[in-house]
C-alpha cells in the first residue's frame, strides 16, 4: 500500500485574462509521503500560493491529476472538496484568518462541529491549552495579538487531526520572536499528531527546518 | 445538512453585527408599520361600518327622489308604508339661515322631517337628549360648530326663510354623515310641519324628497328592491338599504384604505431596495469569513444559509417591530380621520393585520436579501489566500433570475390582495415598475449629467464632495429614489391643492362676479337688482332658470329604454330634474361644437335646444334628435339644434340645456343672479341685506367657498402627507444606514486626507457638500416628476393652467438638502472625529 498522501502529476494551471491564457503553473509533478514535512519556496508571483490552493483542494487544476489521501481531486464538485478539506486538511494562513465574529474557542470548535464530533468543546479547550491560550478562550480575534491569533489558528488547524496541513507563510506577519514560538509550536504539533506538513514560504530559514524543499519559479519546479 | 450547526453559526456570526443588521432592516420597519396601520384601520372601519350600517341609514329602507313625487310615486310609497312598522319622510334642500343676534347668515342644508326618524341610531345633540323635543316644541337644531362660531345659546332666535325659530340644540352626530360633509353646508333639523309658511318651498326650490321605512324583521328588503328595479327607475326613486349602505360606504372607504396600503407598500419596496443594496455591501465585507469557512470544509449551501437565516431572523424582528409600531399608529388614526368618516371609529388590535405585517417583514427581507446573498454561494475558498473578486452578471447566476421573478410575483400577489381585479393588479404592478424606473432613470440621468459636465474649476472640497456621490459602494441612486419619491408625493399633493385653490381664486378674481344668488323668484328680481345697484355692485348676470325633466328622446321613453337594453339612449337621460335656461346668444364660456346655434324661435315653431356636448354624449343624444320635455306638467317637444363645448371652470352660470329664446319664456321660472362685491366686510353686509329682505334667496360667497375648500383639502391631504412622510422617513433610514455601512471606508478616506494635511473644517465641508448635493439631486428628481405629474393633471384632469408656486419649489430645494445634510452629518460625527493615529494603528 502506498504511503503517499499527496501526488501531483502533470499539473497545469492557467487563467483567462481578456481572452488570453495566462499560465501560472506548468507541468508540476511531485509526491509527498505521509508524515513528511515539505516546504515550497519561491519569490513572489512564482505560483506558490496557487500550487497550495490546488493541493488543498481549494481550486481545480486546468490539466493534470492531484490525489490527496488517495482521492483524485480533479473533477470533484465543491461540496465534495469541502468535505475532503474538513476531514483530511488543515490550514494555517499568513493573516491568521480567524472568523472575527467567533471567540477563540468557537474558532477552534468549527471544524469539529462541521465534522459532527461530539466532545468538540472539551477537545477545543484542550487544544487552546496546548497552545497556551486556555485563559483566552472567550476572547474575540480583535482582542488577541497577532501571535495569539496565529496560535488559535494552529489549534484550529489541528482540531480535526488532519492528514495533511498546509501553512501559507505562517510567520509572514509576525515579529522574529513570535515567529520563533509559532514555528516551534507548528513543528511540535506536527510531530505529535503525525500530520504531513506543507509550508509555502519565501523564508529559507523556515524552509530549511522541513525535510524537503521544492523550489518553484515562473510556475515551474526548479 | 447540519441545520443545528448552521443556526448556531448564524447566531454566532450575527453577534457582532446585530446593530448593523437591524439598521439594514430598519428601512422596512416603516413600510411594515404603514401597512399594518392602514390594514388595521381598514379592518376596524369595515367592522364599524358593518356594526353601524343600520345607524348610517337610520332605517331599513330609504327611498329618495329629487323630483316632486307624482301621484304614482306617492301611491307606491303609501303601499310600502302600509307594510312598515314605522315611516318618516324628509324634505332636504339648501337655504340661508340667519342669526339675528350675530347679524350674520350661513348657507345650510335643511332637513325637514316628519315622523320619528332615525329608527336606528340617534341624532346626538348638545345638551344630551335635546333631540327629544323635536316635533314636541317649536324650534330647530343646527350643527354644533355653528353655535360656537356665532356664539349662540339655546333659545336664541334663528331665521329660516320668513319664519323665526328658537334654537333647541346643537347637533354633534347624525346618521350617516361625516363631520367634514357639513363643512360646506351644515345640517339644520326642523319638523316638516313647522316649515310651512317659511316661503322656502317655492318654484325652483331644489328639494330632495326622502322616505324612510322601518320594516318587519322577516321582510326581505334587498330581494324586493331587486324585483322593483324597473318600477323604482320609472318612478325616479333611488333606494338604499342597510345592506347597500354597508356595501357602498364600505367600498369607498376600503378603496381609500387599500390605496393607502398600496402607497405604504411602495414605501416598503423602497426600503427593501435599500436592504438589498446594504446587504450587498455586507456580503462584500463577509467575503473573507465565508472563504475561511469554505476552507474549513463548509459547503457553499451551508455558508449561504448561515446568512439567509440571519436576514430571515432580522426580517422577522423588523416585522414584529413594524407591526407593533403600525398598531400604535393605528390608535392615532381616528384623531386625524374621524372628521371624514361617517361612522364612529373604534380601534382595536387587529391580529390578522399584525400577522400579515410580520410575515411580510420576514418574506420581503429574505427575498430582497437573497439577491446579494446568492453571491455567497460563489465565494471561493481561494479568497482566504488572496482576494479574487468575481464580477457577476445577472445572467451568470440563473437563480438570480428566479429571485427576480419571485419578487415580481410577490409584488403582483400582494397587490392582488388589495385590488378587485387582475387588470387593476397588472396596471398597479406595471405602474410601480414604471415609477421606479422613472425615478431610477431621472436619478441616473442627473448623476450622469453631473459627471459629464463636472465642474472641474470648482474648489477641491466641493469637487471631492460631489464626486463622493459615485464612490464605490455608493447608495446614491437608492437614496435619490426614496427621498425623491417622498418629495414627489408631497410636492404633487401641494401642487394639486394649490392648483385647485388657485383655480377657484383666479376665477373669482378674473370673473366679474364673486357672489352667487339663487332661488330668486321673478317678483324678487327687481328688488335684488336695486339692492345691489344701490350699494354700487353691478349685476353681472341675471339668468332665468326653468326646471323640467325629460320624458322621451325621439319618442323613446324610459320604459322603452328599460325594455330595450340595446338602446343607444341612456336611462340617465330621464333621471333627475333638469335646470335649463333660455337666451338668444352664446356666453363667453361656450362654443358650438356640432350643429347650428339657434338663438330665437317664434312661439309657433318647435322649441330649439342646445346641449353641452359631454352631457349629450353621456345620454346618447345627437343633433337633430327631438326631446320631449315635461315643463312642470306641460309637454314640450324640443329639437336639438346644436351641441356646445362649455368651459365649466369659470365662475359663471353654465347650463347643460340652453333653449332658444321664445321656446320656454312663458314657463314658471326663477332666477340666478351674480354680482361683484369687493371686500370681505362689504360681502358680509350685502349678504345680510339680501337675506334680511329675501329670506328664501341663497347666497354663495366665493371667499367663503375658498376657505371651506382649503379646510377640506387640508383634511384629505393629510392622509397623503402621512403616507408621503413614510416614504421620506424610509429615505432617511436608508440614508442613515448607508452612512453607517460605509463608515469604515469613510474613516479610512478621512484619515488619509488628514494624514495628507486636511483640516477638520475641510473634512466637514467635504461631507456637507456631499450630502447637500445628494439632497439637492433627490429634491430635483422629486420636483421634476411632481411638476410633470401636476402639469399632466392640469392638462388632462383639471383642464386648467398650472403655474408652479415658486415659493414652495424653493422651499423643497432648500429643505430636502438641509435635512439630508443634517442627517448625514449627525451620523458621520463618529467618523469625522476619529483620530488618524488610532486608525492607522488599527490598520
Amino acid at each position: 500500500m502506498s504511503t503517499m498522501i499527496l501526488q501531483l502529476q502533470h499539473v497545469f494551471k492557467h487563467y483567462q485574462l481578456e481572452g488570453k491564457q495566462i499560465p501560472v503553473l506548468k507541468d508540476i509533478n511531485f509526491e509527498v509521503e505521509a508524515g513528511a514535512t515539505l516546504a515550497i519556496v519561491g519569490p513572489s508571483g512564482s505560483g506558490k500560493s496557487t500550487l497550495l490552493g490546488l493541493c488543498a483542494g481549494l481550486d481545480q487544476p486546468s490539466e493534470g491529476s492531484i490525489r490527496l489521501h488517495g482521492i483524485e481531486l480533479a473533477g470533484l464538485n465543491e461540496d465534495k472538496l469541502a468535505q475532503i478539506r474538513n476531514e483530511h486538511v488543515g490550514f494555517v494562513f499568513q493573516n491568521f484568518q480567524l472568523l472575527p465574529t467567533l471567540t477563540a474557542l468557537e474558532n477552534v470548535m468549527v471544524p469539529m462541529e462541521l465534522k459532527g464530533q461530539k466532545d468538540h468543546k472539551a477537545k477545543a479547550i484542550a487544544l487552546l491549552e496546548r497552545v497556551g491560550l486556555g485563559g483566552r478562550a472567550d476572547h474575540y480575534p480583535s482582542q488577541l495579538s497577532g501571535g495569539e491569533q496565529q496560535r488559535v489558528s494552529l489549534a484550529r488547524a489541528f482540531a480535526n487531526k488532519p492528514k495533511i496541513l498546509f501553512a501559507d507563510e505562517p510567520t509572514g506577519n509576525l515579529d522574529a520572536e513570535t515567529s520563533q514560538i509559532i514555528e516551534e509550536m507548528l513543528f511540535e504539533l506536527n510531530r505529535e499528531s503525525g500530520t504531513t506538513l506543507i509550508i509555502v514560504t519565501h523564508d529559507l530559514e523556515l524552509a530549511a527546518k522541513t525535510q524537503r524543499v521544492i523550489p518553484i519559479k515562473g510556475g515551474q519546479i526548479q | 445538512m447540519n441545520w443545528r450547526w448552521i443556526f448556531l453559526m448564524a447566531w454566532r456570526d450575527s453577534r457582532k453585527n446585530r446593530s448593523r443588521l437591524f439598521l439594514f432592516i430598519s428601512s422596512i420597519i416603516l413600510g411594515i408599520a404603514s401597512l399594518v396601520s392602514m390594514n388595521s384601520f381598514n379592518r376596524n372601519l369595515k367592522k364599524d361600518i358593518d356594526l353601524q350600517a343600520a345607524e348610517l341609514i337610520g332605517a331599513d329602507l330609504a327611498l329618495e327622489t329629487n323630483r316632486k313625487p307624482t301621484a304614482a310615486t306617492l301611491a307606491f310609497i303609501d303601499s310600502l308604508n302600509k307594510l312598515s312598522l314605522n315611516f318618516a319622510k324628509e324634505e332636504r334642500f339648501m337655504s340661508m339661515l340667519r342669526f339675528p343676534k350675530a347679524d350674520a347668515s350661513r348657507f345650510v342644508q335643511v332637513r325637514a322631517l316628519e315622523g320619528s326618524f332615525p329608527f336606528y341610531g340617534a341624532v346626538e345633540t348638545k345638551p344630551t337628549g335635546a333631540f327629544g323635543k323635536f316635533n314636541q316644541e317649536q324650534g330647530i337644531y343646527i350643527e354644533n360648530p355653528l353655535l360656537l362660531q356665532y356664539s349662540l345659546q339655546l333659545g336664541d332666535t334663528l331665521q329660516l326663510g320668513t319664519k323665526n325659530f328658537p334654537l333647541l340644540g346643537g347637533i354633534t352626530a347624525q346618521p350617516g354623515q361625516s363631520a367634514i360633509a357639513g363643512a360646506m353646508a351644515p345640517s339644520l333639523f326642523i319638523p316638516l310641519a313647522q316649515l310651512q309658511g317659511a316661503g322656502l318651498q317655492q318654484t325652483g326650490s331644489r328639494i330632495e324628497y326622502h322616505y324612510y321605512f322601518k320594516l318587519p324583521a322577516d321582510f326581505q328588503v334587498d330581494k324586493k328592491i331587486k324585483s322593483w328595479k324597473d318600477k323604482l327607475s320609472t318612478l325616479q326613486l333611488r333606494a338604499s338599504t342597510i345592506q347597500t349602505t354597508k356595501e357602498n360606504t364600505g367600498r369607498s372607504f376600503a378603496d381609500m384604505a387599500n390605496f393607502m396600503e398600496l402607497v405604504g407598500f411602495v414605501a416598503l419596496l423602497l426600503g427593501c431596495i435599500g436592504v438589498s443594496s446594504a446587504v450587498q455591501i455586507y456580503v462584500r465585507e463577509k467575503l473573507m469569513s465565508v472563504a475561511i469557512l469554505r476552507c474549513l470544509g463548509t459547503s457553499a449551501k451551508q455558508a449561504f444559509f448561515i446568512f439567509v437565516i440571519q436576514f430571515a431572523a432580522i426580517g422577522l424582528l423588523g416585522g414584529i417591530v413594524g407591526a407593533a409600531l403600525g398598531t400604535v399608529i393605528q390608535f392615532a388614526i381616528p384623531y386625524v380621520m374621524q372628521d371624514v368618516l361617517p361612522v364612529a371609529l373604534t380601534t382595536q388590535i387587529v391580529w390578522p393585520a399584525i400577522f400579515q405585517g410580520i410575515l411580510l417583514g420576514l418574506v420581503i427581507a429574505v427575498l430582497f436579501a437573497l439577491l446579494p446573498l446568492l453571491s455567497v454561494r460563489h465565494i471561493s475558498p481561494l479568497n482566504s489566500l488572496r482576494l479574487q473578486e468575481e464580477p457577476e452578471g445577472l445572467l451568470k447566476d440563473k437563480l438570480k433570475i428566479w429571485v427576480y421573478l419571485l419578487i415580481i410575483l410577490f409584488i403582483v400577489l400582494f397587490a392582488r390582495t388589495q385590488m378587485d381585479t387582475w387588470l387593476q393588479t397588472l396596471l398597479f404592478s406595471l405602474g410601480i415598475g414604471f415609477t421606479f424606473l422613472l425615478l431610477y432613470g431621472v436619478a441616473r440621468g442627473f448623476t450622469w449629467l453631473i459627471r459629464k459636465y463636472f465642474p472641474s474649476n470648482w474648489s477641491y472640497l466641493w469637487r471631492q464632495g460631489l464626486s463622493n456621490l459615485w464612490r464605490p459602494n455608493n447608495q446614491t441612486v437608492i437614496l435619490i429614489v426614496s427621498i425623491g419619491l417622498g418629495t414627489t408625493l408631497i410636492a404633487t399633493l401641494y401642487f394639486v391643492q394649490d392648483m385647485l385653490l388657485n383655480r377657484v381664486a383666479i376665477s373669482a378674481q378674473q370673473n366679474e362676479a364673486n357672489m352667487l344668488m339663487f332661488d330668486i323668484q321673478p317678483s324678487q328680481r327687481e328688488g335684488i337688482s336695486q339692492l345691489a345697484q344701490k350699494s354700487g355692485y353691478p349685476i353681472v348676470e341675471s339668468v332665468p332658470i326653468v326646471t323640467m325633466f325629460m320624458e322621451a328622446v325621439n319618442g323613446t321613453s324610459l320604459q322603452d329604454v328599460l325594455k330595450d337594453t340595446t338602446s343607444e339612449i341612456s336611462g340617465r337621460a330621464f333621471r333627475g330634474e333638469i335646470r335649463a335656461t333660455y337666451r338668444d346668444s352664446l356666453s363667453a364660456s361656450e362654443k358650438v361644437s356640432a350643429g347650428k346655434w339657434v338663438g330665437q324661435v317664434s312661439p309657433t315653431d318647435t322649441a330649439s335646444v342646445s346641449l353641452d356636448e359631454n352631457y349629450a354624449e353621456g345620454i346618447g343624444v345627437k343633433v337633430g334628435d327631438v326631446l320631449t320635455m315635461n315643463v312642470q306638467g306641460l309637454r314640450l317637444p324640443a329639437k336639438v339644434s346644436s351641441l356646445r363645448k362649455v368651459d365649466w371652470n369659470r365662475f359663471q352660470s353654465n347650463f347643460r340645456m340652453v333653449f332658444a329664446k321664445g321656446s320656454i319664456d312663458q314657463a314658471p321660472q326663477f332666477y340666478l343672479m351674480m354680482t361683484k362685491v369687493t371686500g370681505e366686510e362689504q360681502a358680509m353686509r350685502f349678504q345680510q341685506e339680501v337675506v334680511n329682505s329675501y329670506p328664501n334667496v341663497s347666497i354663495i360667497d366665493m371667499n367663503a367657498v375658498l376657505s371651506i375648500l382649503n379646510t377640506i383639502l387640508e383634511k384629505i391631504g393629510f392622509i397623503i402627507k402621512f403616507i408621503g412622510g413614510f416614504s421620506i422617513l424610509t429615505g432617511i433610514v436608508v440614508l442613515i444606514s448607508s452612512v453607517r455601512i460605509s463608515k469604515y471606508q469613510r474613516i479610512k478616506e478621512n484619515v488619509l486626507l488628514r494624514t495628507l494635511g486636511a483640516s477638520s473644517k475641510q473634512i466637514y465641508l467635504i461631507t456637507i457638500s456631499e450630502y447637500m448635493f445628494l439632497g439637492l439631486l433627490a429634491a430635483l428628481c422629486g420636483l421634476f416628476i411632481a411638476l410633470v405629474a401636476s402639469s399632466m393633471l392640469a392638462i388632462f384632469v383639471f383642464e386648467s393652467a398650472f403655474v408652479p408656486p415658486l415659493g414652495f419649489v424653493l422651499f423643497i430645494l432648500t429643505a430636502v438638502p438641509a435635512m439630508t445634510v443634517f442627517i448625514g452629518l449627525i451620523n458621520s460625527l463618529t467618523v469625522l472625529n476619529k483620530s488618524p493615529l488610532a486608525v492607522l494603528r488599527n490598520n
